[in-house]
Order: C-alpha cells, then sequence, then structure tokens
C-alpha cells in the first residue's frame, strides 16, 4: 500500500513525499515578516502586492503563505481581497496557499476564498483542548492541512521535552478523536533565536532538531516545518553571519527530517561554502557544543563587520590555492590578480587550453550556478564575465601558438547565434544574455542589431550554430521574428529558435510562431532562464523531449487563446464612440502656444537633463527589481544596486564632463482641431488656412463598467464643431547621439559591463530629456500650466497637467503615426533622429510623441480592437486592412 | 446489498439528458407553469425543475424510460434547484419542496422498477447543479477581485437543496457539472453539516467538468488539483460529465483512475453540438467512445450528459454488462 503522503493543490496539485526536495514556502507576502509588502497593502497597492506574489513563485515557491495580521489593517477585508485577486492570476493562482494568521476569523475568511487544498498556519492547543478540536474540524471540512504549533495551555514549547509532549498530545486528539489525516498535520516545532546570551536559550536550535527527528520517527507521515529566519534574529544588520546561520540550522533540520519551511532563499548562503571557521563558530551555537560558543560567534561577527578588520579577512583569499583564487575573483568580478593568477596556471597545466576547461570554467559553473539559484545578481554575472574575457584574451597568443604546433583545435563549445531583427536597434537584453550565456561556457556569435533574416540565415550555417537566438524591443519587430521562422522552415532547418526581448511574450510565441516552423520554437522570458533551456537544447539526451514538451504547451495555449478570444467582452465600433470621453468645450479656452511650427534644441546641456533621470528602470534593465531609491537600502539587492549606482553615477560624470553624448531635441505646436472621432487635423496658423497634416488614433472597444469613457486620444482635442482652436505639441528627442564613440573602447576590452552600463545610461537620459522638454513646454514654450512647482518623485508618477504619449505606446500603439511625426518634425535633419523600416528610431535613445495640454488628458492603454475598427482605420489611413493588420498585430481582439 | 458492494462487483449506469427529453415534448409557458403558478409575475418557461411540481407526469415518465434502458441509477430533475438558479425565476421560495417532491417521484418509479427486477435494485441520485454563479472567478474582466456569490451563501443555498432532496428519499447525493471547485467544497461543507444534523450519512457522488481541450476545470484546475482539493470528504465516486464529449474526456479519465481512492464516475455529453445547439451524436457513435473508456478499464459509474436519450442508454448498459469494473486503489 502506498504511503499516505500530503497532497496539496493551487490550480495544479503538489504532493510532498519522502522522495521530494524541501518545500520552500514563499514568506514575503506576509505583512509581519515584510515591512514592503505591508506598505503595499496598507496604500492599497493591491497590484504591486501581486507582484510580490508572482516574484515568489517565479523564485521557486512551492506554497505561498499570506499573512494580513496587523493592528491597522482590517485583516479579514485584507486577506479576502488578496486572495480573490490572487485567484485571477494563473501563474500565482498555479501554487496552494498557506493562509497564515493568529486569528481564526481570519483563517476562516481566507478558505472561503480558495478552491484548492491549502494549508491553515496554525491551529494549537494554545486555548485549549476544545478550541483545537473545534478549529481542527472545520479545517478539514474546508479541506484544508494544518500547521499545528506546539503550544499548549502553558504557552509555548521552548524545551525538547515540552515540544514532543504537546506534539504527541495533538496528535492524538487529531488522529484518533478528530480522524484528521495524519499526512495533512505539519508541526511547527518551533524556531527561536539562539546566541541570545540568555542561558536557557543555548539548546534552542538542539532541541529542534531533536524534536524533529523525534516527531518523524514516532508520529507517522506528520510533516515537519518552521520559520528558519527567527533562529538568527540575534545577529540582525550583519547579513553574513545570518545566512550562515540559516544554511546550518536548515542542514541539520533536514537531516533530522524537517520537509517544509518558511524560508527566503536570498538569505540562505550555500552549507558547503560557509568559511569553515564561521561554520564551526554557528555549529557550535547550533549544537550548543562550548559553553563558550555564543562569545566566540559575536567575536567573529565583530570581525567582519567593522571595516578595519575587513580588509584583513578581504585580503586573505590571496593565500589559497591558485584555483580557488581564480573561482573567487570570477564570483567577486575582481579583474585586478587575473592576469598573474592566470600565468601560475598556464605555467601549472600542460596546455593553455586546459586552463579554460579546468580551473576557469570550474568557476564560471560556480557563478552559473549560483546565478541559477538566485544568489548572484545580474551585475555581478556581468562582472564575472568581464574577468572571464580577460583571462581568455590573456590566454589566447598561447592559445594560437599551442595550435599551430600540434595542428589541433580544441573541442568547439555549444554555438549560439544573436540578432535583433531587421528594423529594431535595441540590444540592452539581447547583449545581457549573450553575456550569461557566455557565462555558461557558450560561444556566442552576435551579428549585432538590425539583422536581416537572409543574414541569420547564412551566418547560421557558415558557422555552423547550434541554437539561434531572435531579440527585440519594439512590436514589429515581433512580425519580422514570425517572417525569421517562416524562412527557417522554407529553408528546412531544424535548429532551435529562441525568442526573447520586450515585446515578445510566450502567448505570441505560441499564436504566431511557433506554428510556422517544425523545429523547437521557445519563448525564453529572462537571461536567467536562457542558459537552462540552451543547455536542454544541446544536449542529445533532452533535445527531443524539451522540444516536445514546448510544442505541446504552445499548441495547448494557443486552444486556450482560441478559448479566451472569444469571451472576451468588447462593444461595436460605434457604441465605443458613444461612449467617448466627454468634455464640455463651451467653457473651454485653450492656451496659445507661445511660438507655432518647429523649434529645434541642439546639444541641449547634460547636467540639466540629468536632473530628471527616473532611476527606476534602469534598475529594471539589470534585472534588480525595487523603487529607487529604496532599492538602495533593499535587505537583499541594496549592496549590489548601491554598487552599480556609484558606478553609473560615475560613468555619468565622465559623459557629462566630456560631453560624450548629444542631446538634440525638435518640438513643434499646430493648431489642431478633432475632424473625425479619432482623427485630428493639424494646421498652419490659427486661422486654419493651410491644414498640414492629420493623425489618426484609436479608440478603446472593451466593454466598459458604467461611467467609464471609450478613450480615444482624439477626445483631448476640441472638435469642429466647437468653434474653437485647440493646439498640439509634438516632439522627438534623443541623447544616443555619441553613444558608438563612446562604447567603442569597452567593446575593444571586451567590457560587457560598461557597455551595457553606457547603453542603458543613454536610454534613461533620452527619457530624462523628454521629461525635462516637457516640463518646460507646460511651464514656458506653451505655457498652459506657468504656475507649476513638482519634485522629481511627482514628474515620475505623472502628477503634472497634459500627457506626452508615443506612437507604439499603450495609447496609440500604432508605429507607422511616426511617419507623420516625422514628416512634421524633420528631425532626421533638425536632430540626426532616423527611422528604420519597422519605424525604430535611430539612434536608439531617443523618444518622440504628443503632447495634449487639456487638463483632462490622461494615460490610458487602448487595449484589444475589432474587426470594424480595424476597417474603418484601413480607410482613413489609406492602407489595407491586411496592412494594418500587420501593423497592429498585437492589439486585435480576433 | 448497499450500492458500494454492488459497484464492487459491477459497472454501474446512470441516466441520460434530462432536459433532452423534455424538449421532445415541446411544452409551453402553460406547463411550467400549471395551475400551481397561473398568477406567477414572472415566465416560467425553460425552468424545467418546475415540471416536478407542474408535470410530474411527465418527469417520472422520463425516469421510466431510462431506468427500462438500463439505467441503474436515476438524477432527480433538479440540476437548478438551488435558490440561486431559481431565482431568474423569482421562485426561491418553493426550492425545498421542488427537492422533496423531485425527490419522490424518482424515488416512486424506482421502487415500482426494483419490485419488478428484483435483481437489479434501482436507485435515486439527487442531483445537485454547479448554480449558475461562481465563487472563485469574477463575472467582470475589469474588477477580478468581485465575486457574485460567496462561500457561505451557496454552502445555504445547497444546503436547503440537499435537505429537500434527503427528506424526499434519495440514496445518493450527486454533486455534478462543476465549473468552480469552491461551489462544490461550499456543497460539500453544507452536506457534511447537513449529515451532522440528521444524524446520518448518504453516499456523495462528485463529478466536474472539463471546458477547454488544456484538460481544465473553468476555474482553472487541472484534473488532478480538482481531486485533490475534493478528497477531503469520503466519496463514493469522483468523475466527469458534460462538455466535450465521450474522446475528449479520456485522458482526464486516466487521471482520476490513476490517482481516485474512489470509484470513478463518467457520464459524457453525445458528441459536441452542432451549430444549431443540438447533439447528433448517435447512440452508436457514442457507444463506439464508451468502449474505449471500457477496454482501458477506467470507470465504474457510466452514462450520459447532455443530448442523450434512452437509446443512447440502452447502447451503454449493454456495453457496460460486458465489462469489469475499474478497481479502486486500496485506500492510501
Amino acid at each position: 500500500m502506498p504511503e499516505p503522503t500530503l497532497k496539496l493543490s493551487g490550480l495544479e496539485a503538489v504532493e510532498v513525499t519522502s522522495a521530494s526536495n524541501f518545500v520552500n514556502i514563499g514568506e514575503r507576502t506576509n505583512v509581519t515578516g515584510s515591512a514592503r509588502f505591508l506598505k503595499l497593502i496598507k496604500e492599497d497597492k493591491f497590484d504591486e502586492a501581486l507582484e510580490v506574489a508572482l516574484d515568489q513563485v517565479r523564485g521557486g515557491a512551492q506554497v505561498i503563505d499570506v499573512n494580513m495580521d496587523e493592528g491597522m489593517l482590517d485583516s479579514e477585508a485584507a486577506m479576502v481581497k488578496f486572495l480573490n485577486l490572487m485567484a485571477a492570476e494563473p501563474e500565482i493562482a498555479r501554487v496552494p496557499v498557506m493562509v497564515d494568521s493568529s486569528k481564526w476569523n481570519v483563517i476562516e475568511a481566507g478558505l472561503k476564498c480558495l478552491q484548492g487544498k491549502s494549508i491553515v498556519n496554525s491551529i494549537s492547543l494554545k486555548a485549549g483542548k476544545e478550541e483545537f478540536v473545534r478549529q481542527a474540524k472545520l479545517v478539514r471540512r474546508y479541506g484544508a492541512a494544518a500547521v499545528v504549533m506546539a503550544f499548549d495551555e502553558q504557552g509555548q514549547a521552548d524545551t525538547y521535552q515540552r515540544r514532543i509532549d504537546i506534539c504527541k498530545r495533538a496528535y492524538d486528539i487529531l488522529v484518533y478523536e478528530v480522524h484528521f489525516p495524519p499526512q495533512d498535520i505539519i508541526f511547527d516545532p518551533n524556531i527561536f533565536p539562539v546566541a541570545t546570551g540568555i542561558e536557557e536559550h543555548r539548546n534552542y536550535a538542539i532541541d529542534f532538531f531533536r524534536a524533529t527527528k523525534w516527531i518523524r520517527e514516532n508520529l507517522p507521515y506528520a510533516q515537519v516545518s518552521g520559520g528558519v529566519s527567527n533562529v538568527s534574529f540575534s545577529f540582525r544588520g550583519n547579513q553574513l553571519v545570518r545566512e550562515a546561520m540559516h544554511s546550518a540550522f536548515l542542514y541539520h533540520a533536514i537531516r533530522n527530517g524537517m520537509t517544509m519551511g518558511i524560508v527566503n532563499p536570498t538569505m540562505l548562503a550555500v552549507y558547503d561554502e560557509v568559511p569553515k571557521d564561521l561554520l564551526e563558530r554557528v555549529e557550535d551555537v547550533l549544537l550548543n557544543r562550548r559553553d563558550d560558543a555564543t562569545e566566540r560567534l559575536l567575536e567573529f561577527a565583530e570581525t567582519v563587520k567593522g571595516s578595519a578588520k575587513k580588509k584583513e579577512l578581504d585580503d586573505e583569499w590571496r593565500r589559497q590555492p591558485v584555483e580557488d583564487r581564480i573561482t573567487h575573483s570570477l564570483v567577486k568580478g575582481v579583474i585586478d590578480y587575473i592576469d598573474q593568477d592566470v600565468e601560475e596556471l598556464r605555467l601549472k597545466f600542460d596546455k593553455p587550453l586546459q586552463v579554460i576547461e579546468g580551473p576557469l570554467m570550474a568557476g564560471m559553473n560556480v557563478v552559473g550556478d549560483l546565478f541559477g539559484a538566485g544568489k548572484m545578481f545580474l551585475p555581478q554575472v556581468v562582472k564575472s564575465a568581464r574577468v572571464m574575457k580577460k583571462a581568455v584574451a590573456y590566454l589566447t597568443p598561447f592559445l594560437e601558438e599551442e595550435k599551430r604546433r600540434s595542428g589541433q583545435v580544441g573541442k568547439p563549445a555549444a554555438r549560439i547565434l544573436m540578432a535583433t531583427v531587421k528594423g529594431d536597434v535595441h540590444d540592452i537584453g539581447k547583449n545581457i544574455v549573450g553575456v550569461v550565456l557566455a557565462c555558461n561556457n557558450y560561444e556566442v556569435v552576435d551579428l549585432g542589431v538590425m539583422v536581416p533574416s537572409e543574414k541569420i540565415l547564412e551566418a547560421a550555417k557558415r558557422e555552423k550554430v547550434d541554437i539561434i537566438g531572435l531579440s527585440g524591443l519594439i512590436t514589429p519587430s515581433l512580425d519580422e521574428m514570425v517572417h525569421v521562422a517562416k524562412e527557417m522552415q522554407h529553408d528546412k532547418m531544424s535548429l532551435p529558435l529562441l525568442i526573447g526581448g520586450a515585446t515578445t511574450s510566450r502567448i505570441h510565441t505560441a499564436v504566431k510562431i511557433d506554428p510556422c516552423y517544425d523545429g523547437p520554437v521557445i519563448h525564453v522570458l529572462d537571461a536567467s532562464r536562457s542558459v537552462p533551456v540552451a543547455s536542454e537544447l544541446i544536449s542529445t539526451e533532452t533535445r527531443g523531449a524539451i522540444k516536445e514538451r514546448f510544442k505541446k504547451e504552445y499548441a495547448q495555449l494557443r486552444l486556450e487563446h482560441e478559448g479566451r478570444r472569444q469571451e472576451k467582452s468588447f462593444i461595436s465600433l460605434e457604441e465605443a464612440r458613444r461612449n467617448a470621453v466627454s468634455i464640455d468645450w463651451s467653457g473651454f479656452e485653450p492656451t496659445v502656444p507661445s511660438f507655432l511650427g518647429r523649434r529645434e534644441f541642439l546639444n541641449y546641456p547634460l547636467e540639466e537633463i540629468r536632473k530628471y533621470i527616473d532611476w527606476t528602470p534602469f534598475f529594471q534593465t539589470w534585472m534588480l527589481s525595487g523603487r529607487f531609491p529604496e532599492i538602495l537600502k533593499d535587505e537583499i539587492v541594496g549592496a549590489e544596486a548601491t554598487r552599480l549606482y556609484d558606478d553609473a553615477q560615475k560613468m555619468l560624470d565622465t559623459i557629462v564632463a566630456g560631453r560624450k553624448l548629444q542631446a538634440n531635441a525638435v518640438i513643434a505646436f499646430y493648431p489642431a482641431q478633432r475632424t473625425g472621432p479619432e482623427d485630428v487635423t493639424l494646421y498652419r496658423d490659427k486661422e486654419r488656412s493651410v491644414i498640414m497634416d492629420t493623425l489618426h488614433f484609436l479608440r478603446q472597444q472593451n466593454k466598459k463598467a458604467a461611467k467609464l469613457p471609450n478613450f480615444s486620444l482624439a477626445d483631448f482635442i476640441a472638435p469642429d464643431q466647437s468653434g474653437k482652436t485647440d493646439y498640439i505639441g509634438l516632439f522627438a528627442v534623443t541623447t544616443g547621439i555619441g553613444l558608438e564613440k563612446l562604447i567603442a573602447p569597452f567593446k575593444a576590452q571586451q567590457d560587457d559591463y560598461k557597455e551595457i552600463m553606457a547603453k542603458a545610461l543613454a536610454d534613461r537620459l533620452a527619457e530624462a530629456f523628454a521629461e525635462c522638454m516637457h516640463a518646460r513646454v507646460r511651464t514656458e514654450w506653451w505655457g498652459y500650466a506657468s504656475q507649476e512647482k513638482l519634485s522629481t518623485e511627482q514628474l515620475i508618477s505623472e502628477e503634472y497637467v497634459g500627457i506626452r504619449p508615443a506612437p507604439g505606446y499603450p495609447a496609440c500603439p500604432d508605429h507607422t503615426e511616426k511617419n507623420t511625426l516625422f514628416t512634421l518634425l524633420a528631425p532626421e535633419k533638425n536632430a540626426g533622429i532616423q527611422l528604420t523600416e519597422s519605424y525604430a528610431m535611430m539612434p536608439a535613445s531617443a523618444v518622440s510623441g504628443y503632447y495634449f495640454a487639456n487638463p483632462k488628458a490622461v494615460y490610458f492603454g487602448l487595449g484589444k480592437i475589432t474587426r470594424d475598427q480595424v476597417e474603418d482605420y484601413a480607410k482613413r489611413k489609406g492602407m489595407t486592412v491586411g496592412e494594418v493588420e500587420r501593423w497592429l498585430a498585437p492589439v486585435l481582439a480576433y | 446489498m448497499n450500492i458500494e458492494e454492488i459497484l464492487r462487483k459491477r459497472i454501474l449506469v446512470l441516466d441520460g439528458a434530462m432536459g433532452t427529453m423534455i424538449q421532445r415534448h415541446q411544452l409551453e409557458e402553460k406547463d411550467f407553469r400549471g395551475e400551481r403558478f397561473m398568477d406567477h409575475r414572472y415566465p416560467l418557461k425553460g425552468n424545467n425543475d418546475i415540471l416536478c411540481l407542474t408535470r410530474p407526469d411527465i418527469i417520472k415518465d422520463i425516469h421510466r424510460q431510462y431506468f427500462e434502458a438500463g439505467a441503474d441509477i436515476a438524477e432527480t430533475n433538479t440540476f437548478s434547484g438551488t435558490r440561486i438558479a431559481q431565482a431568474d425565476y423569482h421562485l426561491e421560495e418553493v426550492v425545498y419542496e421542488l427537492n422533496v417532491q423531485a425527490a419522490r417521484i424518482a424515488r416512486e418509479v424506482a421502487d415500482e422498477m426494483t419490485r419488478k427486477e428484483p435483481h437489479k435494485p434501482r436507485f435515486v441520485a439527487g442531483a445537485m447543479g454547479p448554480t449558475n454563479k461562481t465563487a472563485s472567478l469574477s463575472p467582470d474582466v475589469s474588477n477580478p477581485g468581485y465575486r457574485a456569490i460567496t462561500f457561505d451563501g451557496l454552502k445555504e443555498a445547497f444546503k436547503e437543496q440537499a435537505r429537500g432532496l434527503v427528506d424526499g428519499g434519495v440514496d445518493i447525493l450527486l454533486l455534478e457539472t462543476i465549473i468552480d471547485t469552491l461551489n462544490v467544497k461550499a456543497a460539500l461543507f453544507a452536506i457534511e453539516e447537513l449529515f451532522d444534523e440528521i444524524g446520518r450519512t448518504l453516499p456523495i457522488m462528485v463529478s466536474g467538468t472539463i471546458t477547454d481541450a488544456s484538460g481544465r476545470t473553468l476555474s482553472g484546475q487541472t484534473t488532478e488539483a480538482f481531486l485533490v482539493s475534493v478528497s477531503h470528504v469520503p466519496l463514493l465516486s469522483i468523475g466527469l460529465n458534460c462538455a466535450l464529449g465521450a474522446k475528449a474526456l479520456r485522458p482526464y479519465l486516466q487521471v482520476l483512475n490513476e490517482h481516485a481512492p474512489f470509484f470513478v464516475s463518467a457520464y459524457p455529453n453525445a458528441g459536441l453540438p452542432n451549430e444549431f445547439g443540438h447533439y447528433d451524436q448517435t447512440p452508436a457513435e457514442m457507444g463506439e467512445q464508451i468502449k474505449e473508456f471500457l477496454d482501458e478499464g477506467l470507470v465504474n459509474v457510466v452514462g450520459g450528459c447532455c443530448g442523450t436519450t434512452p437509446e443512447h442508454i440502452r447502447v451503454i448498459a449493454a456495453l457496460a454488462a460486458k465489462y469489469k469494473p475499474r478497481e479502486v486503489p486500496a485506500h492510501a
């Protein structure tokens, strides 16, 4: 008979067997443990709070703990609201929930929202047997498992004996009286802080281990769990010691039978990597092996805290064997000693290739593993790659020499071709993926940006690559990727095709790209996913399986997509027009801009622009999530974020001081009227004697709740019937001129870190420039908000009057409208900004768009539109329906 | 012999569609109203459940036809017999009575048949539909946190229905066409409370619906997650009904066959509806597909849902008689 096992479910089932690994319970959606989550809930920012849950699932949490116990919150309402919202996010709802509260009413309210089999955290004998039995029966009736705390009428168990006595008593009541299935009982025998200096606390950890072992041996099928970070409470602020303590604690707890736990994976050192002396002191404390264990650990903690002593510790690695020093340099990104260490290795080995294949690869494997496990962050990995490249560069002449002598060629690594597709110039994401792959021993053949399909196919054959990776940022690139896939099919290729970049998505890949190509097609969400996918695709053992898995998954997605398309409710264009934004134009007096027509701004001062930088997206580029400036103090990524920020400031200083980048802008104002439901006509003068051009916008068609309009940007301009002359502004800015020259030396030195940094900064400057120009438009050149006084934070949160939407972005997703913009602004000759055939701007660090001044104007997302609007739009634009469908593919609801 | 013992020996046959059979009578508004609801202020046409009170003759006859075709279990005509579903007709107040009557009608015919054929005892399953509201899904796309019904509201409604069915004399409670697992969890909660109150229990059958080809319920669960979510109650059977027809059901029955510690049931539609909303799979065609379940030994209870008729059940019953039932894995 099979052993009864704990089974849980969200949208999918989870089984905890003796063979399964330790179950990691996500802990960040807990207001008592996360200040950030508490703040989000308090401020009613449930969307961002959901992101926290999503991050956890993506980070590998198999169960999500949700806790809303905070004095200032209506915990029951917050629990219900959050769980209901979570249920609508399939990626989160996939995993089971742990409903965590010390209040029974909150637990019960939570259970009433969950269709899956959840875990209650927790019940106990604290209020006596009767209440315990009552709650246990209800838990059962709601179909949940339960965490049972080692807690009774006398209080929380803090000795070995009390722990096992209470657990035994609770087990007997549950199993024999309530008929609670033993496999659904999860004991929490209390993890308490150790090394507190209090005599009674010395046995806390070892008692937990012993109690765990006893429970697993004497209470059949029951599980053991606990909150691990408690154990290191005395060492708050000392990350190194805390991480070591968590890791050692888990090591012993799991060996004694702990099966699940609330653990922050980013606050966990690798057991084997904890320095021997630290580990010994930590284990002395946990296992209560010496009378002076606490003092000795405290002493050690001091040494890693004080900066004077830290230096000594920092240099100690130089005394290690050379292989360890190489690994250290790679993991820590230390470039200073790499040449001398590599030279030492070269003399040690017979052939230079052995240095690469041996110690260097071993070190990079450590980096890859740590990154894969979420223990290293992207900026660190990029620095590791820089060290690796320098090491290889040092060895290259010796390798050539060796080749000449022996005539032998080394074993080639797997090759991956990477390209940003035709019409697109964005490559930061592609370069990051390239670096991460290179770190994992792939040879990356990078074809750069704007690469036509013929060139991709030709290079793939010539270079004998194993995988092709395509990247793109703007929406027309999606079509180009479909085209490349078709061409690959046409050439009867079978190479795996990886799809990545900001506009790409799993669903687009499944619906549009995958069906065009018989070979494997896989959408790779971010750089960290590229390595496992690539390695599965390369290995002959797994290649077939992964292809089949994704083909199947995408086929299923297509079916679901088909199903969903019919469900979403849309209204006809006609109906949407009747529900347009209504503005009372009779009382409207448009502000007349200070000039009409075009004006250029060349070489705009960078020091002025710099003040407008929004840093949050900069950290996102580097895959560090969190808001600026809080991110600099973040518990997990704070140190790395601060380093990155400092490096960014340094480079920015150089750019500004040396005028390394040129900031150019063209803006224009024109009299305008709404001349069709979604059309805005621009005139040369306010008498409207000469028509300059017409802007064509689109209108939302999703069914709206009462009182919400179906927006179109055209709604914000006075209609011709109003008899008033309104105005509209246009702009195009860039800060990318000079970037190629700036990064040339970085490229030459193979310094990816600096190259990506420079590009990311140029992008930020372009956005900042757009922000800066907009501010001056509002207060001076158009002057409709001349009294405005806003801080940078207020600017970032868009607290100004009027908007500056950009073609190709949510409110007006049609990139082809840039044609009109560029005709009127002529930024090619006035500012040095070109358009590609896919309507991407060159240089890539550029922004263009419209200025709307109406106080009612707001940002919105168009959403999907139906065929009637596409036909109407095609007529208005003088394009065929097919052409419109091609350009608007991502927003079609059919 | 109780039903559990019989199920260990042979495959039991559930009846076919009620709605399809009622349609054959081409009933008018006045038939639905009968004398009793002559003056009801809202139209009642289409409220099939109310026929238990206004045209019991028709319902009895349908039960009889299915039993004669070989069904072992008849489902009461109470798919929409909760106050939530009856609210559409403003008939919340007759819900208890309706369920009692529906149970009595089926009971009468079942007992009559059992007397005639004592070797083949007939059973009555009190049918409980999913209601027309979902507890874990928002009906409003732009407001995903909204719920049109609460767990407690569902629990009370299901309890009222179950009480009527039990008082009317059903042998089994059958929760069917489950589209949202949270709804069925509320129903199970209600039934267990009811059992506590009346001091006895009845076997419970649970039957979910896979609504899309990805193999998930409407509320997004995989078949296995669905099973895990309702396994806290000692069910008589778990299974699948309605939706995509027999052929598409097979892979998900395999999941249940592998993991379920209960008997497994399946009663699919007669294929997929055509463009006019009619089911046109013939009894022979459907039999072919049901045969595959039987060949693989996937089921203990088999029958028909939308579009099936006594002719379909006759074919299915004849087939089922030739096969051994699925063996239930020892209770873990």
